[in-house]
């Protein structure tokens, strides 16, 4: 009964777009800096990637490169003293009254309507942790009744029983009772769970999880995954999934973005990226992953130097100080493109022609 | 909710017992009792004291008795409603308290509620928009009022207020209200008069609380759930209000229950200068004659005003943070 209930108070249905296979969610070169006292911090720094409908992009790279800098970007919630400063991030959407619409949404204001709207209602976003991601004050129950009344027209009572509806679709147990609790007498997994109920309540098109299970230990890391997964397939929703974790891409992603210091160095479907993988960097991550066919006491190889800080950005391409395949005289004189290596393949290094 | 609030009234009880024996022994530290500086007092004048005299004053007032003794009979007394008399007045403490201690926390409240009213919305836009030239201007104002000594404060005020409106802002009633019934004109007399003091009063008060209230909620404003209620779509200061601001509070509601005994103590030089009626000056005056059951009295309300205050301000945690509810 909630079922159909839910489907109904959805917004108006989503229309096939023109292209199946165009984007949802385009970003363009996006640039997103932090005007500290010290400096200018480039956290984003000409970063492109594409979303399509119903799939998951995963956006990999090591820590302080920018992935969740980027995935604050596209809904405009970066913090202070951060501001995006360039770029275009083209989303393809219906709007209330049923138009099509393919825009920049960057050239929305960030307190506008409109932003507001898409912000939770059309694009959702789920964080690291999940404990601290709620108020510690304020009932879950109260938290995602608030979220599906600020994107639907329900009232108090019918929001809150598909928050209970939607809690139990997580596999909270005995959620008409759970959905007073408040969040510290939740466990970290149960509190993913109503986060992501609350993220998937406004029946978004997309979905970004950063680093969702982070956080988690590891049994429950691969709940939370299927359980994502499952609600990705009954949603129809396309998915920008954060992580550090190689192993937890190859299990979600249908399409991986790497990033290094703020831009997209490679860009591929999961298999290319794990069976072909084109950029020094991304090879070198794939061979610092853990084999369990490895000989006892034998080396993990590891990616030799250390991030630089994103204030000293190396000049040419950003990895060159590290990269086992630099070529002086180029790699350090110019900023290599992305450009296509193979099908949907693009890698940014000089190696290859026509970066 | 019900366990806690039994708790917390039994530890409310524990600590007045113990504020009790306190302030008691504190009256007794001094060297001498209130005969002595009642002698020294008349021999100033040039009268001369017997030994026998005084120990017949001693024997009067109930002197001789050891301390623990006269602390038995002392709280038995008030407990049967009695607080005893002053010694330098003649007169039951309780005829010179009773209005004074209406008037002080008339005063007390009048100031903690300025306090709160000037002081949050300014702290919560200096964390808001932190940097801005406003918030400049509010931690200047902020730390110039921390700076001031209050009575400075009030003297400055006395002279503009003569000075510039011909208006004498000493006590707390104008001449021809001084002795009069309570009346609409008088209480509004009152207010009027109350104005200066609690501007005095409230003056560090706010300053402290402007900074208190920015940063904790500079504190939350980086908080996780910000930047989730941020994600869902919220409205930006509909979210600061529903979220950071409230936890912001917790630290807020605890500090007051300590603002609130600073208030009566602390108003007692501001009362001195200003010619206010409360207890602060008569406090000042029983404790350099050593009129032990005033004094006593004194100390003894502000204490249990205190307790009243923590008391206060838990329940209201316990209302506000579940946290501190159900755990």
């Amino acid at each position: 009964m909630t079922e159909t209930r839910l489907r109904d108070a959805m917004p108006t249905a989503i229309g096939t777009p023109p292209d199946a296979v165009a984007p949802i969610l385009q970003v363009q070169n996006l640039h997103t800096h932090f005007f500290t006292g010290e400096g200018i911090v480039h956290a984003v720094d000409g970063a492109s990637f594409a979303v399509h409908p119903g799939k998951t992009l995963g956006i990999v790279g090591e820590s302080g490169c920018g992935k969740s800098v980027a995935a604050k970007s596209i809904l405009q919630i970066v913090d202070k003293p951060g501001r995006i400063v360039d770029g275009e991030i083209l989303y393809t959407y219906t709007d209330k009254s049923g138009r099509y619409r393919h825009e920049n949404i960057l050239s929305l204001p960030s307190d506008s309507r409109q932003m507001k709207s898409i912000r939770g209602g059309e694009i959702s976003m789920i964080f690291q942790e999940p404990m601290s991601s709620f108020s510690p004050i304020h009932s879950v129950g109260n938290q995602l009744t608030e979220t599906i009344r600020l994107h639907t027209d329900m009232d108090q009572r019918t929001a809150r029983e598909a928050a209970i509806e939607w809690l139990s679709r997580v596999g909270i147990p005995n959620p008409a009772r759970r959905v007073e609790e408040y969040p510290y007498q939740m466990s970290g997994g149960q509190c993913q769970r109503a986060m992501i109920a609350m993220a998937l309540s406004t029946n978004p098109r997309i979905l970004i999880a950063d680093e969702p299970t982070t956080a988690l230990d590891v049994t429950t890391q691969a709940q939370i995954l299927n359980l994502l997964q499952r609600l990705q397939a009954e949603q129809g929703m396309a998915m920008i999934f954060i992580t550090h974790d190689l192993g937890v891409i190859a299990e979600v992603a249908d399409e991986v973005a790497v990033m290094y210091l703020g831009r997209v160095v490679e860009r591929a479907p999961v298999q290319e990226i794990f069976r072909n993988p084109q950029h020094p960097y991304t090879r070198a991550l794939l061979t610092s992953i853990p084999s369990i066919e490895a000989q006892p006491r034998q080396r993990l190889p590891t990616i030799s130097g250390s991030i630089p800080h994103p204030q000293n950005r190396p000049p040419g391409c950003p990895f060159h100080p590290r990269c086992p395949e630099y070529m002086a005289g180029t790699c350090e004189q110019k900023e290599p493109q992305l450009a296509s290596v193979g099908t949907n393949h693009e890698v940014s290094c000089f190696l290859y022609p026509g970066c | 909710m019900l366990g806690y609030l039994i708790r917390r009234v039994l530890y409310g009880l524990l600590t007045i017992f113990a504020v009790s024996v306190l302030s008691f022994t504190i009256i007794q530290l001094p060297p001498g009792d209130y005969v002595t500086s009642y002698i020294a007092s008349l021999e100033a004048q040039g009268d001369e004291v017997s030994a026998e005299e005084a120990a017949a004053l001693r024997a009067y007032f109930g002197l001789g008795e050891p301390a623990y003794i006269q602390y038995g009979k002392w709280m038995w007394q008030i407990m049967q409603g009695n607080w005893g008399m002053s010694f330098q007045y003649r007169v039951p403490v309780t005829e010179i308290i009773g209005q004074r201690l209406l008037l002080t926390i008339v005063l007390a409240l009048g100031s903690l509620i300025f306090i709160w009213v000037v002081a949050i919305p300014i702290g919560i836009y200096s964390a808001v928009r932190q940097y801005s030239v406003l918030d400049y201007i509010a931690t200047m104002f902020g730390f110039t009022g921390l700076a001031i000594p209050d009575f400075l404060f009030a003297l400055v005020l006395m002279y503009l207020a003569w000075d510039w409106f011909n208006f004498s802002i000493g006590g707390l009633f104008s001449p021809e209200y001084l002795s009069a019934p309570w009346s609409l004109g008088r209480v509004f007399d009152l207010l009027q008069h109350l104005i200066i003091p609690i501007v005095v009063l409230g003056t560090s008060g706010t300053a402290s609380l402007i900074r208190i209230t920015r940063a904790n909620l500079l504190d939350e404003l980086r908080k996780p759930y910000v930047v989730t209620a941020r994600a869902k779509g919220m409205n930006e200061w509909q979210l600061i209000f529903k979220y950071p601001v409230r936890l912001a509070f917790n630290p807020i509601i605890s500090i007051t229950a300590y603002i609130l005994p600073f208030l009566v103590s602390g108003s007692v030089i501001v009362s001195v200068v200003l010619n206010l009626p409360t207890v602060g000056p008569v406090l000042l005056r029983s404790l350099l004659s050593q009129d032990m059951f005033l004094a006593g009295a004194i100390i003894l309300m502000i204490g249990v005003m205190t307790v009243i205050g923590t008391l206060l301000s838990d329940i209201l945690l316990g209302i506000v943070d579940p946290r501190v509810r159900l755990r």
